[in-house]
């Protein structure tokens, strides 16, 4: 029912998005962290780079970053240059720019978390012999638990429904770059309205189901929360 | 266990100068106005602020001086913070040994059981943390402290979040850290009455310095000394317990400079106590009255003077070497040609005993 070609985009798209998640949560803890507990006075120039993803049109980072990722982009020229292929078109190339695309989705929350935390625990931590890295993972991770979990579930969820970035520098290649939301557009392209609906329905589906489980964390956390702060 | 704090930090508005020795075991009471630097003090000593400068010494052990900086998890400290820091995601089991398990075996000179018998927190190990009292939650954070072995104990006024009641059930069992531990306790409170159960020295701290210190008795019988305003002014006399008197139901009482009656208090003869009188429920005569109510009266000598408020006079008066206050009327002071050195005889009319 779903066909061969479908099939593809869907693990391609799949592969992507737990690629990508895991990258962006490797790279966006310790810079949500960073975030949280820097007083560097320009803090906000990084905050807003950070979030310009939220605000530029996804065609703009996938124009410049074909620039830069291309054969005559610097970052293209000097992979060819060290024997290696430019990255744009290739499945490589999708996984960096989805990460700088979903990176605002998976930074917001862990640093929510994160500030939300406050000194006292890490202090308190302290005192009881924790050294910092130790004292980041037994105290921090766990109280930021909800935050991990939504940062993991919008970067997950946003990096499926991820279109302009993907259409700019993956191409349209099967198996390598034909994600779902391309699969979607290339089927209503030559009016094969049934594929659509099949591939579109199913990311609708999944993208709720995520997003409920995001806010059932959210609120049974804000419950547990409330319910330490009445005793 | 010794020691030995020379701290200066300076922030924005604010100058921390701190220059402390002490070799006593027991509580070492701080207090004075809030902003003072009380609770900045503790935090240098468990090297939570990392921009000052000078040394901490306790034990022996350097955690600071101006070459080192011991990071906070590397010192042997325990440290009570204001309000019950639980970890919200461990049990009370998990609390208390998250710092224990941190410990090396041969580092643990205080034992778990000894603490959890000491703050009687047993009955509590097995439940969550938010099925506790404010009370008990409390007392958890002090084993919690207690339980890395510390050399020293910091509080930062650990009941201040308490309702009296609680504080009431929490207070004996701070009584009893000292019996039990053989180090210093330093601990932050605005609250006269707590200082005067449980400390042994008091320092007070105003705008950064420490202005008055000492063992508690000497401080409070200060005249100068800033305790002595707003009608607070009390005495500690430290003795023991003499005697039951059945017919009447009495206990006497030994010090120093002599022996009190007070109504009868079911400790055991030679069990320490201390006593705290008022300077307001001291009064003074010419003469040895007997034709009086009163039964503690003592021979007094007038130590030293100062004016409290516009129609008082504070006296320190010396019961045989053991100082007290007195307050009275600018009046009777002049009525009874009150000068340092002259001889009077001081009624006592109440004294709080404490165990």
């Amino acid at each position: 029912m779903l066909g061969d070609e479908n099939f593809l985009a869907l693990l391609t798209t799949l592969k992507l998005a737990t690629i990508s998640t895991l990258f962006l949560i490797l790279l966006g803890t310790p810079l949500a962290w960073w975030l949280a507990h820097t007083r560097w006075k320009y803090r906000a120039i990084i905050q807003a780079l950070v979030a310009l993803p939220l605000v530029l049109p996804p065609t703009v980072l996938g124009f410049y970053l074909l620039l830069a990722l291309g054969a005559n982009g610097p970052i293209g020229s000097a992979m060819l240059q060290l024997g290696y292929q430019p990255l744009a078109f290739t499945f490589t190339g999708l996984v960096i720019g989805s990460c700088i695309y979903s990176l605002p989705f998976v930074v917001q929350p862990l640093y929510h978390a994160f500030s939300n935390i406050g000194a006292r625990p890490m202090e308190l931590a302290a005192t009881l012999r924790a050294c910092p890295i130790d004292r980041f993972f037994t105290v921090a991770v766990p109280l930021a638990g909800s935050g991990f979990i939504t940062a993991a579930v919008l970067g997950f969820a946003h990096t499926l429904g991820e279109f302009g970035v993907v259409l700019m520098i993956g191409g349209n290649i099967p198996g390598e770059t034909q994600v779902l939301s391309i699969a979607i557009y290339e089927h209503v392209e030559v009016l094969e309205y049934q594929q659509a609906h099949l591939l579109s329905l199913g990311l609708l589906v999944l993208s709720f189901l995520m997003l409920v489980i995001v806010y059932g964390i959210n609120h049974r956390f804000s419950l547990e929360q409330k319910i330490q702060h009445e005793h | 266990m010794s020691i030995d704090f020379k701290i200066q930090l300076t922030r924005k508005d604010f100058f921390l100068d701190i220059n402390f020795q002490s070799s006593t075991k027991g509580i070492i009471g701080i207090t004075g106005p809030s902003g003072g630097g009380k609770t900045t003090l503790l935090r240098v000593i468990a090297g939570l602020e990392n921009s000052c400068q000078g040394h901490i010494i306790v034990d022996n052990n350097v955690w600071q001086d101006p070459l080192h900086f011991i990071p906070p998890h590397q010192r042997q400290v325990g440290y009570v913070f204001q309000e019950s820091s639980l970890f919200p995601h461990l049990n009370v089991t998990d609390n208390l040994t998250y710092g224990l398990q941190r410990v090396p075996k041969k580092d643990r000179h205080i034992p778990l059981d000894l603490v959890i018998d000491v703050l009687d927190i047993q009955h509590l190990l097995k439940r969550s943390t938010h099925n506790l009292s404010g009370g008990e939650r409390q007392r958890v954070a002090i084993a919690r402290a207690l339980a890395v072995s510390p050399n020293i104990l910091l509080m930062d006024e650990p009941l201040s979040a308490l309702d009296l009641t609680l504080k009431k059930e929490i207070l004996p069992y701070l009584e009893l850290l000292p019996k039990h531990l053989n180090i210093p306790i330093m601990y932050v409170s605005h609250a006269l009455d707590e200082l005067t159960r449980l400390a042994n020295q008091l320092i007070f701290i105003d705008k950064g310095k420490i202005t008055h210190k000492g063992a508690i008795d000497k401080v409070l019988t200060d005249i100068h000394s800033p305790f002595n305003f707003q009608g607070k002014a009390i005495a500690t006399i430290d003795a023991v317990i003499l005697a039951h008197e059945h017919k009447f139901n009495l206990t006497y009482i030994k010090f120093a400079g002599g022996q009190f009656t007070v109504p009868k208090k079911s400790l055991p003869i030679g069990q320490p106590v201390r006593l705290i009188v008022a300077a307001k429920d001291i009064s003074l005569t010419k003469k040895h009255q007997t034709d009086t109510s009163i039964l503690n009266i003592f021979p007094a000598v007038v130590t030293d003077i100062t004016d409290h408020g516009e129609s008082q006079i504070l006296l320190k008066l010396s019961l045989s070497g053991t100082p007290v206050l007195s307050i009275i009327t600018r009046k009777s002071f002049a009525l009874l040609a009150i000068k340092k050195g002259v001889s009077l005889f001081a009624q006592i009319k109440a004294a709080a005993v404490l165990n």
